[in-house]
């Protein structure tokens, strides 16, 4: 019988097997981010070290104020990233600081920067760190507990999950994009469908996705449960890694890649669930509700929690539809918004951001509309092929790297009651800053919700 | 850590499933570090406050009989979301020793064990019989002992449930993980010969 890519990258990190089988894995890489400080503290407070800051890379981008001209922001946040700075240095840390123009959303310069490679453990202390596994890594997100750990002995010990295959055939039909792939899978298998379980995406349609529409797939894998998702490398992978300043070179490169095209699942691999999705039957799809679960293509209407049988997910419903201000039965499309935000580890990728600005051009934003992309790199290529004209001319405010209205603690976030078309990964009451309501959806679809005031079939624009 | 053996508290319904770790913490609270003074009010913060900062008396732990409850029993999926450990910190300065669940968020699940929290997983219909229970008399205790891994409902039902020996024994001990860790240093650095 074969084995899974997942096996395969588990097997090749195993340092020892524990107690209670528990097994002590190696990480090979260790992305830090303002949310890791708190484990650096406290490692310099037990008198350890960092065993390996040759393997952990840090950024700033949960802190950072993303208005344009990234001013200082208030005391209490400027010191997450103050402290950050001065920790990394101390344990001789490579840190994207702010006026470096590597820096970027985690999980956005971790692959633009060739930190991220086929085949290898990485951890971030962050739950979007499956965005990694679009390369055919094992990659997950870890608490502050288990940062601290991996910082003094670069390993962890984990309980191997179940494997689970979502295969997506066919072709996706225009207007459809990644985001509206995943959405349609988690609303498939619920936002617990993949709790105890490494997911691995294949089929069709994922093998016709560049790596920044595998990255969104992946990115929210947790939103399904899911700690880690991952995609096999293939041509495509290999292509965007080649050349990135920390990926192998010369002989370095020939070596890897041997390795790295041994990796995919044999064809006989067993995996303990299968999904399968058909991507012809996948259209826009927005969420209507305060789980990411809670998604439906575009032409349909607002659930009726009367219609549901089963009382906890009636009275579940019930509760989003009033924290969300919407009636049951009215179409989505006319739903109106207040705000748009394009950006976040999901969707902020030079890709979306021609995407939203391909809608953009020519049109009129009659709502607040942030445009923030993923890193500084991705803001300057966006800005040489004019992306950032065609924003500001169509009213939208284009800005700096960040995590920005996606995460709800650096202040940039929407008031109480104020309705987002967005583009990140959660609408989870009070994500967005305290009562605001979240819609998630692609960047197309979000930039069609920016200029027309509402929930919009981007495909009838 | 604090070490975890057994605990006869009082215990709290929350019913609705898919409790995300920003409902359990919201993100503006995670500047704040670890054990600052009035972290234990960070939890739920905004479906338990009012913005005067009042109680919302319609929040399960503002009931008079859930008080102060330090077993939480809830439903699928709690604790999904964010990796943020703020979630437990804020649950274990509430005086929470336990949380009984169906399904648990991965990260939030290993969260719990790194800080002295148990985890039980229970089937879903002993869970929703647990929940009503509660329900029918607020303020009744559940009693969950770790070495017989079990947990005895108000009526005196006992359910055992399954926990894998090294989280068990790492509870059991209140051992620190990084110490133990280091005791494999010669694996550790062999590994990494070999990858050398």
């Amino acid at each position: 019988m074969g084995t899974t890519m997942f096996e395969k990258i588990w097997a090749r990190h195993v340092v020892a097997e524990g107690p209670g089988g528990q097994t002590l894995l190696y990480v090979d890489r260790h992305l830090l981010h303002e949310g890791s400080t708190a484990a650096l503290v406290r490692l310099a407070g037990s008198g350890r070290r960092v065993r390996r800051p040759d393997l952990s890379f840090a950024t700033a981008d949960h802190y950072v104020l993303t208005s344009p001209g990234a001013p200082a922001p208030d005391a209490e946040i400027g010191s997450m990233v103050a402290s950050l700075t001065a920790h990394t240095a101390r344990q001789g840390i490579v840190f994207f600081g702010r006026g470096d123009v590597r820096r970027g959303i985690v999980h956005v310069i971790g692959p633009e920067q060739g930190l991220t490679l086929p085949g290898m453990l990485l951890v971030c202390g962050d739950s979007h760190t499956a965005t990694h596994g679009a390369f055919g890594a094992l990659a997950f997100g870890i608490g502050s507990s288990e940062v601290e750990h991996v910082l003094a002995t670069q390993t962890l010990w984990q309980r191997k999950p179940k494997t689970l295959r979502v295969t997506v055939d066919g072709r996706l039909a225009a207007g459809v994009a990644a985001k509206d792939v995943i959405l349609a899978i988690i609303a498939t298998i619920g936002a617990a469908g993949g709790v105890g379980h490494a997911i691995e995406y294949a089929g069709s349609a994922i093998r016709a996705m560049s790596m920044a529409e595998r990255m969104t797939v992946c990115n929210m894998s947790i939103e399904a449960g899911a700690r880690c998702g991952m995609v096999a490398p293939d041509e495509t992978t290999f292509a965007y890694v080649r050349g990135r300043p920390f990926a192998p070179a010369g002989d370095a490169w020939a070596q890897a890649l041997g390795l790295w095209q041994s990796l995919p699942s044999d064809p006989d691999a067993l995996f303990d669930r299968e999904v399968r999705l058909d991507a012809a039957d996948i259209a826009p799809t927005v969420t209507w509700g305060t789980s990411p679960q809670d998604a439906l293509p575009i032409t349909e209407r607002v659930p009726d929690p009367a219609a549901v049988a089963d009382p906890v997910r009636r009275a579940s419903l019930a509760r989003a539809l009033a924290y969300m201000g919407l009636a049951a039965g009215v179409p989505l499309t006319d739903v109106k918004v207040d705000r748009a935000f394009i950006g976040s580890c999901t969707n902020s990728r030079l890709d979306d951001l021609r995407a939203a600005a391909a809608v953009a051009k020519g049109r009129r934003a009659v709502v607040p509309a942030w445009v923030v992309p993923g890193s500084g790199l991705v803001k300057q290529a966006a800005e040489a092929e004019g992306l950032d004209r065609i924003f500001l001319a169509a009213g939208f405010e284009w800005r700096e790297a960040g995590c920005s209205m996606c995460v709800g603690m650096n202040g940039e976030t929407a008031r109480a009651g104020e309705r987002v078309a967005s583009t990140s990964n959660r609408n989870f009451e009070g994500r967005q800053g305290k009562g605001a309501r979240t819609h998630l959806m692609s960047p197309a679809m979000a930039a069609a919700a920016a200029v027309t005031g509402r929930l919009t079939d981007v495909r009838r624009l | 850590m604090e070490p975890f053996t057994r605990i006869t508290a009082i215990a709290a319904p929350i019913d609705l499933p898919n409790v995300d770790t920003d409902r359990i913490v919201p993100a503006r609270f995670l500047r704040k570090p670890q054990g600052s003074p009035g972290y234990d009010r960070f939890l739920f913060h905004d479906v338990r406050f009012e913005a005067d900062g009042a109680e919302k008396p319609e929040f399960v732990l503002n009931h008079p009989s859930f008080r102060g409850a330090r077993i939480l029993v809830a439903a699928d999926n709690f604790g999904c979301g964010s990796s943020r450990e703020a979630a437990v910190w804020a649950l274990a300065a509430y005086g929470v020793r336990v949380v009984i669940a169906p399904s648990l968020g991965d990260i939030f699940h290993q969260n719990c064990f790194k800080n002295g929290l148990l985890a039980v997983i229970l089937p879903g219909d002993v869970v929703t019989g647990l929940r009503g229970a509660l329900h029918a008399r607020p303020g009744s205790t559940l009693s969950v002992d770790l070495d017989s891994q079990t947990v005895t409902a108000p009526e005196g039902a006992v359910h055992r449930f399954e926990l894998d020996p090294f989280r068990k024994q790492m509870l059991l001990s209140g051992q620190d993980e990084i110490a133990l860790t280091l005791g494999y240093e010669a694996q550790i650095a062999e590994f990494e010969a070999r990858q050398a």
